[in-house]
């Protein structure tokens, strides 16, 4: 009886070293930190306004960095969300102002604006055998020059599109000033979190970040389900389209640049590691919030904007070199 | 009349420049052990994929149970129940154990996309308890030790039904014990009828576990003999048959020489208890098996992999080794197996790669002095006798045996007169073997000391003065050239610790 639970805390702790468990535990904790941090040295902190407003400037970012922990977990990297992103929006833009189509079919369009960029650079990263990076690098220019080629450079108004500023900032709960915005957000966390742990893709997400080759040599079609992750991705950046379309009420063409990069960070933050097989979607969704909440609080308490973005560079440094350190010592 | 569960006949396979396999033959009936046994590079490995998909065949014909099979990738092959587990183990790390097993045919429930982890689980189990192994489902791989991996290999193997089994060098990471456990699982699937292939060096394991050998030297068959007839020389003997060519040319006596390097007590996570001495004017030959810590001890003594203890005598001064760069200040040179990777930047010219670690030598004012540089690594292309256009021809365009040139001056220019050759003549042809040996020698007559790493018998035994054989990280014996022969070097090598 007693060797029994011994063997049950070994597997326990054994869990918390080989997962990535300690990770999100250690990010979990600093943004609890954070959050009391800025609490006690601000009272504005704590508000209403103030957390909705938080979580609102988490969705765009935090909905990228979701599409973007299914790729850096096969071993990859996207360098194109931002301006993929970007082109969501003037699509949508395209659909429902310049052809007025019904806003459901712009929405969607938009959105599959962006899954098939991702499958464009599936393709490249598969068939062709280009490097993540490049072709990555290659989308986030091409889909750069097509927004604005596309909008002639000046941004799509949606004002006389009824109700397309509501899917981000109305609120369909009534009575409470809970922007919608925040609650896809959650829901795309959900819908995230469910495919990495609960379907096949989400299993062979890991597989072929753990050990490319033997999911390969497990008689698994590596190129096809690469192809359907990269889609994936590109999916959750035509959301975030959306949603950044929707929270301007405008297609703005010149916007997104660099935020594939934040993406980035947030999922480092996370505890998802760059050498793939290791990741979680809760872990990067605490990632985008430790990032947003930081960039607030500093802003509350008048830390000049520079100076924010010199401190998530530190943050993502200190992030990553936990991770050197535990994964060093459980080798 | 077709009882028998597999039969390759007249398997022949080509890749560019070298005939892998020749009408290689190989029968395996139900409830049988085969051992494929043979030196490395005889083939074993190609013919293997070859049968799992993975290469395909020139020629010849495949039957199983009957009917001629020709599987032409990984998939089919385990649809039609050929199973292997492959030498390095191919596991996802990250994965859990019944993840690893069933992945490509996991159990789903709704809509054939959500998985279901219990049923997963539960099938890892049963498997488990059918091979009567205690494997938690749960666990990830990156907690198991090697052998417990190698046990969740062979459950993914079964778990496609496998009527036969392949094993490349199942033990070559286990201890006893977990040996011995392996068996038992290999005596259960026997009597099972799965028919099993199983490669090993080790001779007195064969011994104990398969019932027929077959032995393949050099890409050709050689033989199949019944295990209880045959006597463990008898089969070593067939390994190596083919005529040895030690050219006994006068070679330079060194037993009168004083030592340059002794090495004493050295230890790391690879290798154990090494003790050697290397004198001046010495070729010293390391054999032993791929994987035998041959690599491993050089690595130790240029210092690119840390070691636990151990002392290193240079010239009589006790020297700490820490970094590659304190071995190079103490005169030695490592000529890495894989010249491309870790040797030569072969897209850069002859003379960049001979200059490059002494290039801080010939600058002014920061500023590279080409003409002094030139004139050495000309001096050097002509001393060694490099075939190449010119100086400033990119290295990618010579051939492997003059690429061995280049990095043997670049170490030449660096002043070491302690050179460790892993293998020298890997990828060079006939031919230009020949003139490398003929360097070596050349070396040697001129004072400098040479310890040559060669998984070529042939080789070691025409150009060493002096033979250490290593098995499993240990030292495990010392030939002089009078006393050395293919057999003795075979016996050290697999002698296990």
């Amino acid at each position: 009886m007693e060797t029994h639970t011994v063997t049950r805390n070994n597997n326990v702790i054994s869990k918390l070293k080989g997962s990535s468990a300690l990770q999100q535990i250690l990010a979990f904790a600093s943004l609890i930190i954070l959050v009391v941090f800025f609490s006690i040295v601000s009272e504005h902190f704590w508000q209403w306004s103030n957390i909705s407003g938080i979580l609102l400037s988490t969705t765009v970012i935090g909905i990228l960095a979701l599409g973007v922990t299914f790729i850096i977990i096969t071993g990859g990297i996207d360098l194109s969300v931002g301006t993929v992103m970007t082109l969501s929006s003037v699509m949508t833009g395209v659909f429902l102002v310049n052809m007025n189509l019904p806003i459901v079919v712009g929405i969607l369009g938009g959105i599959l604006t962006g899954s098939f960029a991702g499958f464009i650079c599936g393709f490249w990263v598969t068939k062709l055998r280009i490097p993540p990076f490049i072709a990555t690098l290659a989308m986030m220019m091409i889909a750069q020059g097509l927004a604005l080629v596309i909008s002639g450079a000046t941004p799509i108004y949606f004002s006389g599109v009824e109700g397309f500023r509501g899917i981000a900032l109305g609120s369909i709960i009534p009575g409470v000033a809970l922007p919608n915005g925040i609650l896809i957000f959650f829901l795309m966390v959900i819908i995230g979190g469910i495919l990495l742990s609960k379907t096949i893709v989400g299993r062979y997400t890991f597989s072929i970040g753990s050990n490319e080759e033997a999911t390969r040599l497990s008689g698994i079609n590596v190129d096809r389900w690469k192809i359907k992750i990269y889609t994936i991705a590109g999916s959750f950046t035509g959301v975030a389209g959306v949603i950044m379309a929707s929270r301007l009420d405008s297609a703005q063409p010149a916007l997104g640049m660099g935020y594939e990069l934040e993406a980035i960070a947030a999922v480092v933050i996370g505890g998802t590691s760059l050498s793939g097989g290791k990741g979680s979607i809760v872990g990067t969704m605490i990632g985008a919030l430790i990032m947003s909440v930081l960039t607030n609080g500093l802003r509350i308490m008048s830390i000049p904007q520079e100076w924010q973005t010199v401190v998530v560079g530190l943050v993502v440094i200190t992030a990553v070199y936990a991770d050197i350190l535990r994964r060093g010592k459980s080798n | 009349m077709n009882s028998k569960l597999l039969e390759m006949e007249n398997i022949s396979k080509g890749f560019p420049g070298v005939q892998a396999l020749s009408k290689i033959k190989l029968d395996l009936n139900y409830g049988e052990v085969l051992a494929l046994v043979g030196e490395n590079g005889a083939g074993k490995s190609t013919l293997m994929k070859i049968l799992t998909g993975i290469y395909e065949k020139d020629e010849g014909t495949i039957h199983l149970e009957g009917k001629e099979i020709n599987p032409s990738n990984t998939k089919q092959a385990q649809d039609l129940g050929i199973g292997i587990i492959h030498q390095e183990l191919n596991l996802m790390p990250d994965l859990t154990v019944a993840q690893n097993i069933f992945i490509g045919k996991e159990p789903k429930s709704a809509l054939n996309f959500f998985l279901n982890e219990r049923k997963l689980n539960d099938a890892a189990s049963k498997l488990f308890e059918q091979l009567n192994i205690n494997l938690n489902p749960r666990t990830k791989i990156s907690s198991l030790t090697v052998a417990r991996q190698q046990m969740v290999e062979i459950a993914k193997a079964l778990s496609y039904n496998a009527k036969i089994l392949i094993m490349d060098e199942p033990t070559a990471a286990l201890t006893d014990e977990e040996i011995n456990t392996l068996f038992e699982i290999i005596y259960k699937l026997k009597n099972d009828g799965v028919g099993i292939v199983y490669i090993s060096h080790r001779m007195e394991e064969l011994k104990k576990i398969s019932n027929g050998i077959t032995v393949m030297r050099d890409g050709e068959y050689v033989d199949t003999l019944k295990t209880e007839e045959t006597e463990i020389d008898k089969v070593i003997s067939l390994m190596v048959g083919r005529d040895v060519y030690i050219e006994s040319k006068e070679i330079v006596k060194v037993s009168d020489q004083k030592t340059v390097l002794s090495v004493e007590n050295l230890n790391n996570k690879s290798v154990k208890d090494i003790n050697f001495h290397l004198k001046k004017g010495e070729i010293l030959g390391f054999a032993g098996l791929v994987g035998a810590g041959r690599t491993e001890v050089a690595r130790a003594i240029f210092g690119a992999d840390p070691i636990t203890s151990g002392k290193l005598t240079i010239k009589g001064k006790e020297v700490r080794i820490k970094q590659p760069k304190d071995a190079v200040d103490n005169g030695i040179g490592y000529l890495s197996e894989d010249r491309k990777h870790f040797g030569l930047m072969v897209d850069m010219d002859v003379n960049t790669n001979i200059m490059i670690s002494t290039m801080e030598n010939h600058t002014k004012n920061s500023f590279v002095k080409k003409s002094s540089l030139s004139k050495i690594s000309q001096k050097y292309v002509d001393k060694l006798r490099v075939k190449t256009p010119s100086i400033y021809q990119k290295v990618k365009f010579l051939s492997g045996g003059n690429q061995q040139k280049v990095v043997i001056a670049k170490w030449l220019v660096k002043d070491c007169d302690i050179l460790i050759f892993d293998e020298p003549t890997r990828g060079i042809d006939v031919g230009a073997k020949g003139e490398i040996y003929e360097l070596l020698n050349e070396l040697v007559k001129e004072g400098k000391s040479i310890i040559m790493i060669s998984s070529e018998l042939p080789e070691i035994l025409r150009m060493s003065h002096r033979i250490i054989v290593m098995s499993e990280g240990y030292i495990t014996g010392e030939l002089s050239r009078e006393e050395a022969s293919q057999e003795k070097i075979m016996n050290y090598a697999t002698t296990k610790m």
